[in-house]
Parts: structure tokens; C-alpha cells; sequence
């Protein structure tokens, strides 16, 4: 579909991370002085976020961002935001990390689905650098880094057509599609039905650009109009009040992409196996995936633009909860859908080079199906590099 | 199921369709356009249904009452060690000796016979001058005669000669009219011999090129866009009915191109449109969860296009993707929706 959707499916979604770590690092808060030493405090948490925030608009990455290519698998983008939330002191668990995931996911199928105009996905967008600015605000080079990613979005996305804003929601939406996961801030608003599906209101103003419907205009062969008649839509709506800026800063009109966690809401998901649609997920994994050569380059590539901290001298890694209590992450942790059975390539890195030892470390992580049809020709670029052949 | 009109229990409009029994899917409907398509067989008492999910299409045969009979899925064909290719539209075609279905995707067009078991023709796309940033695809089929049209990522449209039976498909020609991505094509008969228009193709910029069929097409009027792209269209004894990304539902005369009507029908895109063309019905299917049924109509008089809305109905909290008739008098439909694993039916009581 769209070669164009990454960066708008990574920023946004990384955008929704930095909510809900920022609410769930304030929940736990502790002030300061009376904090133990493996305590939250504030300091920790702007630490978490800026570092999290330097490591998602390095430049190298943000480049590579932005070079056209397929969006790929659910599981490829999730290994992004498994490093991305460990580019700091803090630590998540598997459970933790899945029920991250999950939000961020869900809340972002919520916004595209819910933009009134495919272009108003650029707003969404729009609406999470505004707020990641917000985060790190005290930090004018890092500021300067996320203006320098907004100047790229609107150069790369203002010229662009409805027609081609339709293919880019498609790409998003082929994305989303069968994830139904129950979200509990979404359920208490009523913005997703107990079934997991969103609530698509027939009512409010219209797209920019859209007439109210009812009217019908009818025209002779001079194109003079001889009647006007009305139908009862169905809907209720009212005219669009205004549209939107596109610009680097300005009323983005739409509220979908800003914050919707504060301190008193807390962070919740219904995680039950059903919703999450067994069935449509091991029907991927089972199929032989074709994909996976082509995710671990894009992956690489990608990865290698990202600089990963080292924890620098004796620092514990702070532990995050995304759960209530560790007995619900314990819980959480046993009910996870099991994976299917996989091989996990072995690799070995065969250069001394730091970079390539990073890489291959990386690579280590990924679990690729075995796939017998294919050679790895002395051709494939990084396979070949990676594997000792 | 809701029905548009909640006052007025009295219109013996109100409540024209109920719901039927749905049919289940094995996989979701993609957030495509025109994603539904449908054959009717009633010399077999059979219908058939085409969805798009995404890198498979699947094919479901069904009964009068929705019972569903049989299942297939089809791919797009991939070439090894590459992602699987997703799927554009799966549609039928009803040429004068055979039926033959067809599949676009990303990487080409694939003919079958009509029940989707054996592929006979297969036509790769070139993707020769495209920019990395341009998604190449085709999109857009119809039939015209015993040509298939095909539109494709370009604004190009293909046109395959498709021989009584047997596999000796020929690309015959190539049309230039569009300037970016084709979206729907839509073709009648040309019954009456100053209806010369059969054939009306659209893109992603809003623009129609309409044609008259031959051994050479001809290009005979082009309507252009206003900015939003026309996602579908149709074409009912010369007048096309094109839908729009911003809900608006127009009216042409196809030998003129003249504006006849202009309705601001759906609060956001237009995803479908269909005919049932013994009574001259047209549906409308939007993303704003909306399907109105329409009544074109020739004004004897003057000779001007007229439209009435017949009815609306809501499918609750669903991105309605494809919709169609499934008799010729319009008296039942399908719909699907994204991320809905069943096709909705609706008949009028």
C-alpha cells in the first residue's frame, strides 16, 4: 500500500507511549526527599522521558524513518518500542511491555479510525510532537530536534493529495485491522463497545471540506439549477467549525492525539485472550513468513540509527509496573498467549566493529519461522554478513 | 440495524429493508473500496460474494436464504523472498460467453474462471518509471463487452481481449486519460445507438474519462475533479453516478459531462456505489456508517437526470467498505464493513 505511513505510524505511536509511561511514572511517584533509593521521584521521570524523547528524533533514526518503504508486521514495529522503552533506567517486564503495547496500539486505530478527513491524521501527529514538546520543554536542543521532525513531516506530507491521505489511512487501518482489544479508559468513556469495536458517532460537525448532508441540487443541460430537495440522512450534524494548522505551531483544532491520561484516570486494559483474536494471529505465524529477512534489514538499519545508552557506572534499572500491583504483572505474565513454536536464528557477529556487535545483538533478539524454501544466497546483505555461512 | 428515518412511523417509507441473516467470513473485510462484489447465478439459485482482507481475497457462495455452501481463498502472487502482496479488489466480469473473475493487487492482475479455481491468466505490472515513494497497484475493473479494463497505480487503464474460452488473453491496449491512480470503472451495454458512452473510468484526483468501447477505445469526455478523489462509480443509460472522499454523490450526463445533479449525500467518504439497473436504483455506502438507496430517473419532458432518495440505513459503528445489490430490482443487498468477519444482508419487506 502507502510507502509513505511509517513515520506517521512510529511517531504517533511513540507519541502514545510517552502518555502512558508519563501517567503511570506520576502515579508512582514519590516525592524526592522521602524517596528509598528504588523509588520513583520526578527527576527520574523527566530523565526517563528525555532519554526515551533523544533516542526517538535522533537524526540518523528520523532519517531512516522517512525513507519510503512498506509498512511492516505488528511484531517488527514492537521490537522498535521493546528498545525504545529501555533506552533509560527503566526496566519493563514482558507483561508490562505486551499491555504497552496494547494501548498504544489501540489508542492510535482509535484516532485514525475516528479522523474526520484522511488528512487529519497529520493533525494527530501534529498533536503528539506538541505534546512531547510540552514534556521537554526545559530542553531547548531537544525541542529543536522534534521542530527539526515536524519541519520534516510537513515538507514530506503537505503537498500531498486526498487521494493519496486515503491510501496512507488505508495502510494504517490494514494495520489495526482485528486488533480488539478492550481498553478501560475507552470503555468508561464509551468510545468502544464490551465487543472491542469502536463507537462510530453519526453525530458533530462534519469533515473540512464536507457539506452537511441532505440537500440534493438538480441542474438542466445549461447547468442552470431547477430544484433543490432535501432527505432526512439519518445522521445529526452540523457544519465543520474550522480547519485545523498544518503549520509547526498552531490550533490543531482536533482533540484526537492529545493526552487523554491525567493523574486521576488510571492506565487499564481488559487483556482477555479472546479479544486478542487467537486465531488471526497464529494463522501469521504459522504461514511461512516471507517477511521476516526483509523486517530484519529494515530493523537494522533502523536500529543501527538508534543510540542505545549504556547504563554508565553501578545504576539499577528502575523497574516500571504497568499493573496496579506486581501480583496482577505476576498473573498477567502467566495468562500471555503462548508463542508458537519457532527457531531463533543463531547469530554470530563476525566483525569487532561495536556497531556490528550492537546489531548483532539485536538480531539475536528477533525469532524467525523456518522457512525451507528459501537459500540465503552469499548475496543477501545483512543475513550474510550476520550469519558465519 | 437502525433505519434513517426514526420519526414518522406513519411513512410507509420507514422501515423499507430489515436485516437478513449475515454470512460468515474467515477473515475480516480490508478498509478498501468497492470492497464487496457479487455475482448472481439464479438459474443455480447461487450468489456469490468477493471480500478483500488483505493479502487474500475469499470467495463465498451462498444460497437464497445466506446459507453458505462453499469457501475459497485466493492469493496475489508473490514473487520469492518477498512480502506478500496485498490485495486491491476482487471482482467479476460478465463477459457475453463466460464469466471470469478478477484480482488486482500490488503486484498485478490475475484472471480466474468464475468460481476462483483455476487461474488463467496472469499479467505482472511494470513498474518502470515509478518513484520509490509511488505504491504501484493495480485497481479498478470492468468489464465491456469481451474486453476487461483494468486501471492501474498510474492513471493508465489496460484493456485485455478476452477470447470466448481458453486462457489466450491479450493485453490490446493501453488508455491515457488519467494523471494519478485509477480508482473504479464502471460499464453498461450500449443498448441504444446514440448511447454511445459505455464505459467511465475514475481516479484519486476526482477526474472521470468517459469512453466509448471498440476494437479502439475512445476517450469521449473527461469531467474533472474539484479535490476530492472519486472513489466509485457507475454508469446507468448515460448518466454516471460518481461518489467522492468528501460524502458527495454526483450526477453526469456521460456524452456531455454535464452536471446533473449534485448531492451532499454522506458525511464522509463514499466507498461504494451500486446499480440495480431494471428499475434505475442506486445505492450509496459511505464511511460514515451510512447506506441510501436512490431512484434515478430520466425526466421524459426535458430529457433531465432527476433523483430521489428512497431510504436510508445505518450500520451501527461500522466503516461500511463495500456494498451491492443482490437482485436486479434492487429488493435485497449486501454490505461489509472494515474489520467485520461476515457479510450484512438486508432485503425489503
Amino acid at each position: 500500500m502507502s510507502m509513505r505511513t511509517l513515520p506517521l505510524l512510529f511517531l504517533n505511536l511513540g507519541g502514545e507511549m510517552l502518555y502512558i509511561l508519563d501517567q503511570r511514572l506520576r502515579a508512582q511517584n514519590i516525592p524526592g526527599d522521602k524517596a528509598r533509593r528504588d523509588e520513583w521521584t520526578e527527576v527520574d521521570r523527566k530523565r526517563v522521558l528525555h532519554d526515551i524523547i533523544s533516542t526517538m528524533f535522533n537524526k540518523n533514526f528520523i532519517e531512516e524513518l522517512f525513507k519510503p518503504q512498506e509498512l511492516y508486521s505488528k511484531k517488527a514495529l514492537r521490537t522498535i518500542y521493546d528498545r525504545l522503552a529501555h533506552a533509560s533506567i527503566m526496566r519493563l517486564n514482558q507483561a508490562s511491555m505486551d499491555k504497552l503495547y496494547d494501548l498504544m496500539t489501540m489508542a492510535l486505530k482509535y484516532q485514525v479510525l475516528l479522523c474526520p478527513r484522511p488528512k487529519d491524521v497529520l493533525l494527530v501527529t501534529f498533536n503528539h510532537l506538541d505534546a512531547i514538546k510540552g514534556f521537554i520543554r526545559d530542553n531547548p536542543a531537544l525541542v529543536h530536534l522534534v521542530d527539526e521532525t515536524s519541519q520534516q513531516l510537513i515538507e514530506a506530507y503537505g503537498g500531498l493529495s486526498a487521494g493519496e491521505f486515503q491510501l496512507i489511512r488505508q495502510t494504517l487501518l490494514t494495520f489495526f485491522q482485528d486488533l480488539h482489544i478492550r481498553v478501560s479508559i475507552f470503555l468508561k468513556d464509551k468510545v468502544q463497545n464490551s465487543n472491542g469495536r469502536f463507537v462510530l458517532p453519526v453525530s458533530g460537525p462534519v469533515p473540512w471540506e464536507t457539506e452537511v448532508p441532505g440537500l440534493i441540487r438538480m441542474f438542466d443541460h445549461k447547468g442552470k439549477e431547477v430544484k433543490r430537495t432535501e432527505f432526512r440522512h439519518g445522521g445529526n450534524y452540523i457544519a465543520a467549525l474550522k480547519e485545523g494548522s498544518f503549520e509547526l505551531y498552531g490550533d490543531r483544532v482536533l482533540k484526537l492525539g492529545t493526552n487523554m491520561y491525567s493523574a486521576n484516570r488510571p492506565v487499564e486494559t481488559h487483556t482477555s485472550g479472546a479479544s486478542k483474536n487467537l486465531a488471526s494471529q497464529s494463522q501469521q505465524s504459522i504461514a511461512p513468513n516471507p517477511l521476516a529477512k526483509e523486517e530484519l534489514n529494515f530493523l537494522a538499519k533502523l536500529m543501527g540509527g538508534m543510540e542505545i545508552r549504556k547504563p554508565s557506572g553501578p545504576e539499577p534499572g528502575f523497574r516500571l509496573n504497568l499493573f496496579t500491583t506486581d501480583e496482577e504483572e505476576e498473573q498477567a505474565a502467566l495468562t500471555r498467549p503462548e508463542e508458537l513454536p519457532h527457531e531463533v536464528v543463531n547469530i554470530q557477529a563476525t566483525q569487532d566493529q561495536q556497531r556490528n556487535q550492537e546489531l548483532a545483538r539485536i538480531m539475536g533478539e528477533f525469532e524467525v519461522t523456518d522457512q525451507p524454501r528459501w537459500s540465503a544466497s552469499k548475496g543477501d546483505d545483512l543475513l550474510a554478513m550476520m550469519d558465519e555461512l | 440495524m437502525v433505519a434513517a428515518d426514526s420519526e414518522g412511523q406513519k411513512d410507509p417509507r420507514v422501515r423499507m429493508f430489515r436485516r437478513e441473516r449475515s454470512i460468515p467470513l474467515r477473515g475480516s473485510a480490508a478498509a478498501l473500496c468497492n470492497n464487496l462484489s457479487v455475482l448472481q447465478l439464479p438459474v443455480h439459485n447461487l450468489t456469490h460474494f468477493g471480500v478483500v482482507h488483505g493479502p487474500s481475497a475469499q470467495l463465498v457462495s451462498a444460497a437464497p436464504e445466506g446459507v453458505p455452501l462453499a469457501q475459497r481463498q485466493l492469493h496475489a502472487k508473490e514473487r520469492a523472498g518477498v512480502s506478500l502482496p496485498l490485495i486491491t479488489q476482487v471482482h467479476w466480469c460478465v463477459l457475453p460467453f463466460r464469466i471470469l473473475l478478477v484480482l488486482t493487487s500490488h503486484r498485478g492482475i490475475q484472471m480466474y474462471e468464475s468460481d476462483g479455481s483455476v487461474m488463467v491468466y496472469w499479467h505482472a505490472l511494470d513498474s518502470g518509471d515509478a518513484s520509490p515513494v509511488q505504491a504501484v497497484f493495480a485497481r479498478g475493473i470492468a468489464s465491456s463487452g469481451h474486453f476487461i479494463c483494468v486501471g492501474t497505480w498510474s492513471g493508465r487503464v489496460l484493456v485485455f481481449d478476452v477470447p470466448a474460452k481458453g486462457p489466450n488473453i491479450v493485453l490490446s491496449e493501453e488508455l491515457a486519460g488519467h494523471l494519478t491512480s485509477v480508482t473504479d470503472i464502471a460499464s453498461e451495454h450500449a443498448q441504444e445507438q446514440d448511447c454511445i458512452a459505455d464505459m467511465v473510468t475514475a481516479d484519486d484526483s476526482g477526474l472521470l474519462c468517459v469512453w466509448r468501447s471498440g476494437p479502439e477505445f475512445k476517450l469521449l469526455t473527461r469531467i474533472p475533479g474539484f479535490g476530492a478523489p472519486c472513489t466509485s462509480v457507475q454508469l446507468w443509460q448515460g448518466i454516471v453516478a460518481a461518489g467522492y472522499g468528501n460524502g458527495q454523490l454526483c450526477l453526469y450526463e456521460a456524452s456531455t459531462g454535464t452536471l446533473h445533479a449534485q448531492i451532499n449525500a454522506h458525511a464522509r467518504a463514499i466507498c461504494a456505489l451500486d446499480l440495480a439497473p431494471m428499475v434505475g436504483k442506486l445505492l450509496s455506502a459511505a464511511e460514515d456508517t451510512f447506506v441510501h438507496i436512490w431512484k434515478l430517473n430520466r425526466n421524459l419532458k426535458n430529457g433531465c437526470i432527476e433523483v430521489e432518495h428512497c431510504h436510508g440505513e445505518c450500520v451501527p459503528d461500522t466503516q461500511v467498505c463495500g456494498a451491492r445489490f443482490c437482485d436486479p430490482s434492487g429488493s435485497s443487498l449486501a454490505v461489509t464493513g472494515y474489520d467485520l468477519a461476515e457479510i450484512l444482508r438486508f432485503s425489503s419487506v
